[in-house]
Order: C-alpha cells, then structure tokens, then sequence
C-alpha cells in the first residue's frame, strides 16, 4: 500500500482542524456506494417513460438501400426516429464534423445506427428493433490498418489517413550510421474495450421551455452540451447536461454519450416523453468505442554501453470509420513514443488512418499504452542484444532534469523516472529475483528431462524443491518463471495548446447555509474528484473535507472546467479550485478582519458575509505558465505541462505446454508529485496497473467481418481477483510548483507499463520475446515454438550474444 | 403471487414466475442497489443471497425463491449503521465508481460469515471473489478491506452481516451460481 502520510509535527500545534491533503480522508460519497442509496442512471425512476432501442448497420460498409417496418408487427406505440427527425445538424459534434447522429445513405461502419425506436414497454420495443428490415448494398470493407493504407477502397480524403504528425529532433539517419549497432523492432497491439461495469446510458426529457435536460452516466457534460446544441439547433441555455452516479468511464463514456445523449433525446424531442436508453453488456461491447489497434516500428541506434543514439519510429493507429478523437489519441501517442530516455536524434512518424470499423477513442493513456508498449518491448531487445541487465540499460538512459524531450521540451523540473525506476527495482529485489529464477529455470529444465523417462527420482528431487517453496511446482507441468520492468512516463493535461484552447473555468461559491461549495464539470466517475476535490479545498480554507459541498456537473449549475480526462482534473482543475479558495479565504478574512479557525468559525463568518454583502463567488480560468510554449504547426515545444513518471515489475510463471501465464506477483512505483488522498492515488494505480495486465495478457477483441463476435462477458475476459496478483504501490512525490501542492497527474499513468513489463517477464521466463499483445496462450506458444529465430531476425547480425535467452 | 423474505421482511410480489430475480427486486421492490453488470452471469454485480449463499439474482427466476430468505446489499448494514464490512470498503478504498460494491459486499458477506471468525488468507478472499468483476480498484483494495473487516469482526466477535443468517438448504440458483463462479474461476485460470 501507499506510504502513509503524516502528519508534520509542528502542523498539530497550531491553531487548525488536521490538515486535510496527503490524508485519506474517507471518500464524501463512499456510503452512499456500499449501501446501494448511490443511484446511477438506470435506477433513475421517471414517470412515463419509454425505453429507447437503436437499429443498427449489420454492414461494414455500404449504402442503405431502404428501411422498411414490417407491416405484420403491431407499431401501436412504438416511436420511430431516423435521421430526418433531427432538427439541427445530423452530426456528433467533436474534432470534425464527420460523423452522423444517424446514418443517412451511407454505412461507414457495422454497428452504425440508422434507426431509432422507443416504447413504454422495453420487450415491446426489443421485439420492434427485430420487426425493422433493412436493404443494404453492401461495398467491400477495408478492417485493417494495411489495407486502409494501400487504399484498398477510398475511405478519407485521397489517402486514407485521418492525420499525419512527424516530431524530430537532431539528425536520426546520421546518428544511426554513427551507432554501434542498430536494432530493430515491430509491434503490435489490439483494441482494447473499457469494460466499464455500467454500461452507457442516458435519460433525455424535453423541459417547458422548448428544452432538453438529458441525463446519464458521463465524464464530459460540455462534450454531450456542445453536441446536443448543433444537432437541435438549441440555444445553449436551453441544453441541460446533468451527470448521474458513474459506474466507471476509462474514457469509455468521454465522446460515446454524445451520441447516446443525442438518440435519447430525439426520440424525447418526437414523443414529447422523457426516453430511457440504457444499453446492455452486447451493444456496449459492440457499438461503443475501444482503444486505437496500433503497428509500431522502431529502429535504434545505440552504443556498445548503452547509450541511445537515435531513434526512428513509426506508427500507425487504426482511428476506425470517423476522425472522432484520433487526431489527438494520436498526438499523445506520438509525443510519448520514444519513452523516458533522453536521445538525441529522434524521428516520430505517425499516421492515423480510417477503416471500416467502429470509431475507436478514449481509453485511460490515450495512445501511450500502445507506443510506451512498443518502446519499451524494444529496450528489452536492446539490452538482450547488449548482453546488459533491461535494469541497467534504462537506468543509464532515463530522463534527468535538464534533458530534452522529442518534441524540444525541456525537462525543468519534478523528473521522478529514475527515482520510479529504482524504487520498483529495490522493492522487487530485481538482481535476487531475476537470478533466482534463472537458476530455477534451468534446474527444472535439467530436471524435466529424465522425468520424461518417468524415473521416480525425479519426481521425488520435485517433491524437494515445493517443500522448500522454491522455484515452481512441477507435478508434471513444465514451469518457468520469469521477472521483467518497464518504465513509462505520462503528461498531466491536454496535449500542445490543448489547455489554452480549453480556457477551463472552475468556481468556488457559499451555499445559502455558509458552507463552500465547488462548481466544476469534473465528474467523479469512480477515481475519487469529489472527495480530492474538496480536500484541496478544505486545505486552503483550513476546514474539513466533509464540511465541502461539492455540486453535480449540471451544465445549468457549473461553469465548463473541461472534460474530465489526461489526467488534468487534480492538476489542472484542481489547481482553478486551489486559487478560488485562496481568494475565498483572503476575502471572508478581510470580511471578518481576523484569520478563520476552524469549520464553524468559517460558517459563522460565511453567513454573517451572505446576509450583510449577498453572494459570494470565485471563479478561476486556466491561465498558460509562462515558461510553457507550444508550436502547434512544427509540433515543438512543451508538449505537457510535466510528466508523471511510473515503472511497473511483473513477476510470471509460464505453462510451456498450455502457454498459459500467471502473474505471481507486481509492483508499481508512481511519481505523481504529490498524493492529494494517498489510498485514491494507490486506488489509480493499482486499477490502472490490473487494466494493463489484461491488456497485455487477456484482452483481445475478435472481429468477424468488420464485427465484434466476442461481445461477452464470457469470451471477453478481464482479469479477475485472481488473475490479478497481489500489488504494492509506492508513491514517489517530486513536487510540480505549478501542481495544487505539487501534485501532478495520476489517472493514465499506470496504464502504460504493465504490458510491456509481462512480455519482459515472459521473455525471461521462456526466451520467447513476443511482440503482439495480448499474449494469449495461443499467442505465446506459437512464440514459443519460434522464439529464437524471430528474436534472432531483428537485430543486426553479430548483435545477439549466444544462446543468451531474454 | 410469490412470498419470501427480503432483508429480514416478509414480501409478496405478484409478478411473472420466469421474472429475473434481479428485475423483482430493482423495480417490483424498489430496491436497486442490485446491478446488472452484464445479464449473463459473468460480472457478478447482481449478486443476492439466497439463503445465505451469494447467486447472481440475473439467472435466478423470482419463482425459485418461494419461501427462501434474500439478502441484497440493503440488508447489508446493521440497524441502519454501516457493518464492519462497509465501513472497511470506505475506509480502505475498496469502492471507487461502486457500481460492482453492492455484488462485492454480499459475496464478502458470505465469506466472512462462512470463516466464522477466522480471518480468511489472501488467497481464499481471492478465490471467493473471483466471480466478482471490478474494473477500478485492481482488487487489492477490496481484498484488504474484505481482511480488515474479518479482524475487526473476530476482534468483535461478530460477522459484519447482519442480514446474512444461517445458512439454508440449498437451491437450484446456489447451485447454478456455483457453477457459474466454478466455470468463472476455471476460464480464468485458462486464459491466464
């Protein structure tokens, strides 16, 4: 677990409730979840209601040639919507205006909506999306990254490719003819689906004022606000966006309630009923966005010692049928491609293309989990290559202060990678564990060989080594354990000018009984905002977190602080929060002309200020540091604000004869700057760190023509309490001065190393290095069976060290 | 019409025999602190217990528990104050979008209940939680917040469930929700 803050000393002397940063206060709405009062948006009761169902493209791509309601169904009742029903733009406003609220004529994707249906009775309206037939003439689908950029068919502009961003610094080809060697690399990883526990759902009603007040399960009110104003051709104020109790987002519900949002609606704006869509575990799974499929190449030049020289990559994201959020998924994967490692010649090529397949998007790391995933399998073949410890060769090129990073930014301060990096070795006891498990591996590899002539010493020496708890059983099964690390790094905040552009706005207010209250479009969505929230709060006001009223992101209440994603709440929102606070307090004491004491010395005061001056607000809009610069055409400059820093340590046992892995045990440091509620950081972490375990090991999303087959629960597998092992977290604080109390982001960072770190465990248990995630059982044994060579064919010849394995 | 007892009450409620369990309590009950993580029995979310064992109130038809005692996280608590086991899922930041807590506590209930005392290993929590998903915490929060109840609850001498009772005879959902979890564990361990 988490270090425990303490208090200093010489704070519980003074004059003040405990401090309430760098405590784990309990969460504000922690009852409310354990004893089932929290209502999500599916335990909403609203009178009369009509439950709303979408018919969708059972093509991949096409043009609708005709709907038809099959005349033997009874319609009785039944609300149907399509895309002429739409009062104002048939569009989901996001990036660019590309993609429909529902398909017209042409299908760019299987799972596309086409027709909308509501009824009061959710079986009646089931039975009416199977009445619907639907005439398509079907075109030839282009489902992979290849085919889209041999341009197979014309999906986007002339080429395919949604954008184009090349990042270079230094001369790259000069350095790798200077290098001493040459590696090369290709990667890949599948999509990925967030799995959130709830699934999306919306309830939309049409307000007495020719309105909308559309309610549901969200991270970003302003994002379904701003689509919804376009598609109804609404003023803004008559659009109202209010979150309900979220169960999970991973950036699974950012852009998609948009679209939910827009359904919802317009099935309420034709009935003139307030409309339910709440979809089940299938239609999530099948119609929702994933994360971006990716092919990523490097080549790298390096020294003898290990030294990065240069640096070439290449990557190309699969952003599916519409540019949704792909440009920028895109750039953060781009600008995080080449790792922690200082090198001073980089090239970054990256190209996001379009294909016939649900528009892919948001998913907690945003494009770094796929290029860190490839970067860092790829510093592992370095090392192995250069017959040095994976340990030792990061440790050599991990980001110091000062260094500079692709994009030209300057590392100026709160670089934590190698303090991540040497923490998570010492914790794991990294030398001890990967020699122990060498030597193991190799005695049972000796051992295993009479036992295949079924001599009964073998199985008594077996018996010995479980006796002792050492190395793995074998009863027969051919075991091999492994260790391996990888070190990752994350930027808090929008990408670029993405922050300035934003202008987010947060404000601190009193309630009508004297108590603050924060207004934000930062929604909880299960990583604790609320209760974080108030604590930087009630640490500027010197009040209790619990005395802080945090109001819910209705768009008619709270100003747009942004959508809450890129790890930018804590800092970035958080930080707007810190700063009204401080005004607040600043203000109330001026009011009282002495310091506040305490909670109700604070609510003596707020009151006393409400009847004698009215209300009293603060508002706080983002304001650029000034050291912070960003090129948007060159893409150079400060590309984050800082970075987070984090290294994850896997140990695994491989079944060679079933490909099956176990992770027996991990560790996962973090710099974050600061724990603003230690056990809520350990909480990101630790969750991050089990959604990159299955992203490395057990989620793979299948396709048949363009369509998701395994959209179950039961052949979809996330880890479960026991594919997960048991986890220890250390924080490591590097504070960032521009971070409320130093903090610096948390959410994606934990995302990002625990993939490459169980391929690395892998390859040290078994010498088969594979490249393609996850790293199924079928995956692995086909590694397994061609693991030398493939490992052997990518590096330059005279590179490999003989018969070294991993 | 169909009796039982829910959270220690009597109930009668006059719906379809084949009505999911978890459709009876959410909306003829109007208890929805029961989800529905994914309708097929695979999340774990809808977990009830049926005579003191968990099941996933998604595959149980309502006319299965005729007379049987019920137990959902609303029952969970104890005179209206959290139980240990709540109290130690705020505490410890086992609950983070808790949408999964309610299926999480009661199947939590039933361990603890069953290790009369004991504080249950690591293993065995893990283990009994495997038909359970959580998408947030990664588990170690849950797992140790599960340990922290079941010392506090032998330092007390008591369970923190006071709507879990003795355990009853078994049912056609126990089983089923047995094989569910067994068939759970055992992809689980297959893929990896």
């Amino acid at each position: 677990m988490a270090r425990r803050a303490r208090l200093p000393r010489a704070s519980r002397t003074v004059l003040r409730p405990p401090a309430s940063v760098g405590r784990s206060v309990p969460r504000l709405e922690g009852l409310d979840k354990v004893t089932g009062r929290a209502l999500y948006v599916d335990d909403l009761r609203v009178p009369g209601v009509l439950h709303g169902r979408t018919v969708r493209s059972t093509i991949a791509r096409g043009r609708i040639k005709r709907v038809r309601l099959d005349p033997a169904f009874d319609w009785s009742g039944v609300v149907v919507a399509d895309h002429r029903d739409i009062p104002g733009e048939n569009l989901v406003a996001l990036i660019e205006d590309d993609q429909p609220l529902l398909a017209a004529e042409e299908i760019h994707h299987a799972e596309e909506p086409i027709l909308l249906l509501a009824h009061e009775d959710p079986e009646r309206v089931e039975a009416a999306t199977r009445a619907v037939r639907i005439e398509y003439e079907p075109l030839e689908p282009v489902l992979t990254i290849e085919d889209s950029l041999a341009r197979k068919a014309p999906l986007y502009r002339d080429d395919n490719v949604f954008k184009n961003i090349l990042i270079e610094r230094g001369d790259v080809e000069r350095g790798l003819a200077g290098s001493d060697l040459v590696i090369e690399g290709e990667y890949r990883c599948g999509h990925q689906e967030q799995l959130y526990i709830e699934n999306n759902g919306m309830i939309a009603e049409r307000t007495p004022d020719g309105g909308l007040l559309v309610r549901g399960s969200l991270q970003c009110p302003y994002y379904v606000h701003k689509a919804l104003v376009r598609a109804f051709a609404l003023p803004p104020d008559k659009v109202r966006i209010v979150q309900t109790v979220t169960g999970g987002g991973f950036g699974g519900k950012e852009e998609y309630p948009s679209m939910i949002g827009g359904h919802a609606a317009l099935l309420a704006w034709k009935s003139g009923r307030p409309v339910k869509i709440v979809y089940d575990r299938l239609e999530d799974i099948a119609a929702t966005t994933k994360r971006h499929p990716a092919a990523i190449k490097l080549r790298t030049g390096v020294r003898r010692d290990g030294t990065l020289v240069a640096n070439a990559i290449d990557i190309v994201m699969d952003g599916g049928a519409y540019v949704t959020l792909s440009p920028v998924v895109l750039s953060r994967g781009a600008i995080h491609a080449a790792g922690p490692y200082r090198c001073p010649n980089v090239s970054i090529r990256a190209r996001a293309v379009a294909t016939n397949t649900p528009p892919n998007g948001a998913f907690r790391g945003f494009g770094a989990p796929q290029t860190q995933f490839a970067v860092e399998c790829h510093m592992d073949r370095i090392a192995a290559a250069l017959g040095l410890d994976p340990l030792e060769l990061r440790r050599r090129n991990a980001y110091r202060l000062g260094d500079v990073t692709p994009t030209g930014q300057v590392l100026r301060e709160s670089v934590g990678a190698l303090e991540a990096l040497e923490t998570a070795a010492r914790r794991a006891r990294w030398a001890e564990r990967r020699a122990r498990h060498e030597r193991e591996n190799r005695d049972n590899e000796a051992r295993e060989r009479p036992a295949g002539l079924g001599g009964a010493a073998a199985g008594r020496r077996r018996g010995e080594t479980s006796r002792n708890g050492a190395g793995p059983r074998a009863n027969g099964r051919r075991l091999r354990r492994g260790i391996g690390l990888a070190l990752a790094y994350h930027g808090a905040g929008f990408t670029g000018s993405g922050e300035v552009k934003l202008g987010s706005i947060a404000a601190l207010d009193l309630s009508h009984d004297g108590r603050p209250r924060i207004l934000s479009a930062s929604t909880e969505i299960g990583q604790g905002t609320t209760t974080m929230f108030a604590q930087l709060v009630a640490e500027t006001l010197g009040v209790p977190a619990d005395f802080v009223a945090v109001e819910t992101p209705d768009t008619g209440l709270v100003p747009d602080s942004g959508p809450t994603v890129a790890s930018r709440t804590c800092m970035v929102v958080g930080g707007l929060l810190e700063k009204c606070a401080r005004a607040m307090r600043e203000r109330l004491e001026l009011f009282a002309e002495r310091p506040i004491r305490d909670a109700r010395d604070f609510q003596r005061i707020a009151r006393r200020f409400l009847a004698e001056r009215g209300p009293l607000r603060f508002e706080r809009g983002y304001e650029k540091p000034p050291e912070i610069e960003w090129d948007d055409d060159r893409y150079r400059g400060d590309a984050y604000g800082v970075f987070s820093y984090g290294c994850c340590v896997v140990e695994v046992e491989v079944d060679l004869d079933t490909g099956e892995t176990r992770v027996l045990r991990t560790i996962a440091t973090a710099d974050i700057g600061k724990a603003i509620h230690p056990i809520l950081a350990a909480g990101q972490i630790e969750g991050g760190t089990v959604q990159g375990l299955g992203y490395g090991l057990l989620e793979e999303v299948r396709w048949k023509d363009g369509r998701v087959w395994n959209h179950q629960l039961t052949n979809y597998i996330i880890p479960t309490s026991m594919d997960a092992s048991p986890i220890e977290v250390v924080i490591v604080e590097l504070p960032y001065s521009r971070g409320p109390f130093g903090a610096k982001g948390v959410g994606e960072l934990p995302m990002d190393a625990p993939a490459p770190a169980i391929v690395a465990a892998i390859a040290h248990a078994t010498g088969a290095r594979i490249d393609e995630i996850p790293v199924t059982p079928e995956r692995l044994l086909e590694g397994l069976r061609d693991g030398a060579r493939r490992d052997g064919s990518r590096s330059s010849p005279g590179s490999r060290r003989g018969g070294k394995r991993s | 019409m169909i009796e039982f007892v829910l959270n220690g009450r009597g109930r009668r409620v006059r719906v379809p025999p084949m009505k999911r369990l978890l459709d009876v309590l959410r909306e003829d009950c109007s208890l929805p602190g029961t989800k529905e993580g994914c309708g097929e029995g695979e999340c774990g979310a809808c977990s009830v217990l049926l005579d003191g064992r968990t099941v996933c109130s998604c595959l149980v038809p309502v006319v299965q528990v005729r007379g049987a005692r019920v137990v959902t996280v609303e029952g969970l608590d104890r005179g209206g104050r959290p139980s240990a086991l709540q109290r130690a899922f705020i505490d410890l930041g086992a609950a983070q979008c808790g949408i999964c807590t309610p299926g999480m506590l009661v199947t939590a209930a039933e361990l603890l209940r069953h290790a009369r005392g004991r504080v249950p290993s690591e293993e065995e929590v893990r283990e009994a939680l495997a038909g359970n998903l959580c998408r947030c915490t990664g588990y170690q929060k849950i797992v140790d917040a599960v340990r922290a109840a079941a010392r506090g609850a032998s330092r007390d001498g008591a369970a923190g469930t006071s709507g879990a009772r003795a355990p009853g005879r078994s049912r056609a959902g126990t089983a089923r929700a047995k094989r569910s979890r067994t068939a759970r564990t055992k992809r689980s361990r297959r893929r990896g």
